[in-house]
């Protein structure tokens, strides 16, 4: 089996939430992975923003999702934006359940085994005192 | 009566700086007035003749210690869509002689780290190791999943363009090939599907170019060269959010063929075709692109893009020759900018029939882009050597 893909160590650069992200990054800190729903037309919007992205109304709520999905594509990446990355680490879009698409990083998987329609999961790790990052993990999970 | 006010605007001056991995004594402001004195040696003017300025953050400056003001100023980083905004001044009589210029030199330092201009801070990305390659890979997997697209066929694309630059005495990897689509697969992967040499390099440099009047152009030394059409696709921001070839509102005009309806437009504007076009000076971040651009510009259909560039088609000699003095792989990648706007300068060149390696012969149209699907948006010029 081949390596098997970690989170990132804290070090990396850290998301710097906005007025209209920072429900999103709550979320992260109690286990739940958030997004907006249009009060007005019903269509999601991902990422979050101050206005539905399908009929640009602003009466926009938070609902949970439930962090299933699977991957709409992938990279693996061997060469670090910055050494403060450690590589291999793998770059996703995940489309969830629910019908929108997050982009992340793959965690606790065989650095090969990542594919497009590959069943995942979020899973969330605590980075800073203001910062858990959602990751996705391959659904069932492994028995590492 | 011209058919499309661009149809009365020419380019008449062009000129690259030297270009180098590093152009040691200079930075961007001393290496862009390097390119801006080409220019104007080019076409025999001087700055009294000009009056517009589109220099990104040289343009203040530009305009100051030229002392040609009070003239028409731009001040975003120029690539086509700021051509088309200087044509458009000029076409709408705001001015009648645009200077169009940009350089980089000293801004990427960092070595470790990926360039500086492919790493937004956004707080969507920021903590993924994102930057240009993996941005653009995840357009290029979802395509070979979609539709086969395999990494030999990337391969070749690469060793296509690269062998270009391995013949340009200009290129800053001049002689570094030649290569063949094995060399390309054997380089070390970056971000798959993407091998080191499937990607742009990073230099220094810059380049400068001039527009003018169709009247104006008939008194000038240089061979002028038209705009026959030209526009732009945009899905938002590059690098912040995800790059899905399937993003697309109501219209469901996607990203993963972003440049389509842009080169629609300028089809339209031209009376053109794709089979009219004689040279594809096509943007080529990276190896991908050039098979996606073929078929959102209509050269081929949605997912044979692959194949389409097999069998030698778009080498010299090829029906379809692309990106012929090396492109960002080879020739230079200044930056953010400089490079976008070497693609429409060599396909001047072509048109002027002044190139010194891989010249199309007779070559009368000419298709340049800038940006991908990567970055969310694609810009499209057509040039000619006559008007409709």
């Amino acid at each position: 089996m081949s390596e098997i893909l970690q989170p990132q160590s804290p070090g990396i650069p850290l998301p710097v939430p906005t007025l209209f992200s920072q429900p999103y990054w709550d979320g992260c800190q109690v286990g739940e992975l958030r997004y907006q729903r249009c009060r007005d037309c019903g269509a999601i919007t991902m990422d979050p923003a101050p206005a539905c992205s399908a009929c640009f109304s602003p009466n926009l709520d938070w609902e949970v999702s439930t962090g299933l999905g699977e991957v709409y594509s992938w990279t693996t990446v061997w060469r670090p934006q910055t050494p403060a990355f450690t590589v291999p680490y793998v770059a996703v879009i995940v489309t969830l359940d629910e019908g929108f698409w997050l982009l992340a990083n793959l965690i606790n998987c065989p650095v090969d085994a990542v594919h497009v329609g590959m069943r995942v999961k979020a899973t969330f790790v605590e980075l800073s005192d203001e910062i858990t990052l959602p990751y996705f993990e391959p659904l069932p999970s492994l028995q590492l | 009566m011209a058919k499309h006010p661009f149809h009365d605007v020419a380019i008449v001056g062009i000129a690259n700086s030297e270009q180098a991995r590093v152009l040691e004594g200079h930075d961007s402001t001393t290496i862009t007035f390097q390119a801006v004195h080409g220019v104007l040696a080019d076409t025999g003017l001087s700055p009294s003749d000009i009056d517009g300025i589109a220099a990104g953050p040289f343009s203040g400056p530009l305009t100051y210690y030229m002392r040609n003001g009070p003239s028409w100023r731009h001040y975003m980083a120029p690539s086509i869509p700021t051509i088309l905004d200087a044509a458009s001044a000029i076409a709408t009589g705001q001015c009648h002689t645009v200077l169009v210029a940009h350089g980089s030199a000293g801004v990427y330092t960092e070595r470790a780290s990926t360039a500086p201009w492919t790493r937004p801070a956004h707080e969507f990305v920021v903590a993924y190791g994102m930057f240009t390659a993996a941005e653009f890979a995840l357009i290029a997997q979802r395509h070979m999943h979609m539709h086969g697209t395999t990494p030999e066929q990337l391969a070749t694309v690469a060793a296509t363009i690269r062998n270009n630059g391995h013949a340009h005495p200009d290129a800053v990897y001049h002689g570094r090939g030649p290569f063949t689509p094995d060399d390309i697969l054997a380089s070390r992967m970056v971000a798959d599907p993407f091998h080191l040499l499937d990607c742009a390099m990073t230099s220094e440099g810059a380049c400068a170019l001039i527009l003018t009047t169709r009247e104006r152009a008939q008194d000038l030394p240089t061979k002028p060269v038209y705009i026959l059409g030209g526009a732009c696709d945009s899905f938002g921001p590059s690098y912040q959010h995800p790059p899905a070839w399937d993003l697309a509102g109501p219209s469901g005009r996607n990203n993963g063929y972003t440049g389509r309806w842009a080169a629609q437009k300028s089809f339209a504007m031209g009376e053109l075709g794709p089979t009219d076009v004689d040279v594809c000076e096509f943007y080529d971040p990276f190896s991908f692109e050039i098979i996606r651009q073929f078929e959102a510009y209509g050269f081929c259909a949605e997912g044979e893009g692959g194949d389409f560039i097999m069998d030698g088609r778009i080498g010299p000699g090829g029906q379809y020759p692309v990106t012929t003095d090396g492109g960002t792989m080879s020739f230079s990648h200044g930056g953010a900018a400089v490079q976008q706007l070497q693609r429409v300068i060599r396909g001047v060149e072509q048109l002027r029939g002044t190139c010194a390696t891989a010249q199309v012969p007779d070559a009368q149209v000419a298709m340049c882009s800038n940006g991908g699907a990567g970055a969310l948006f694609t810009d499209v010029m057509l040039l000619g050597t006559e008007t409709p």
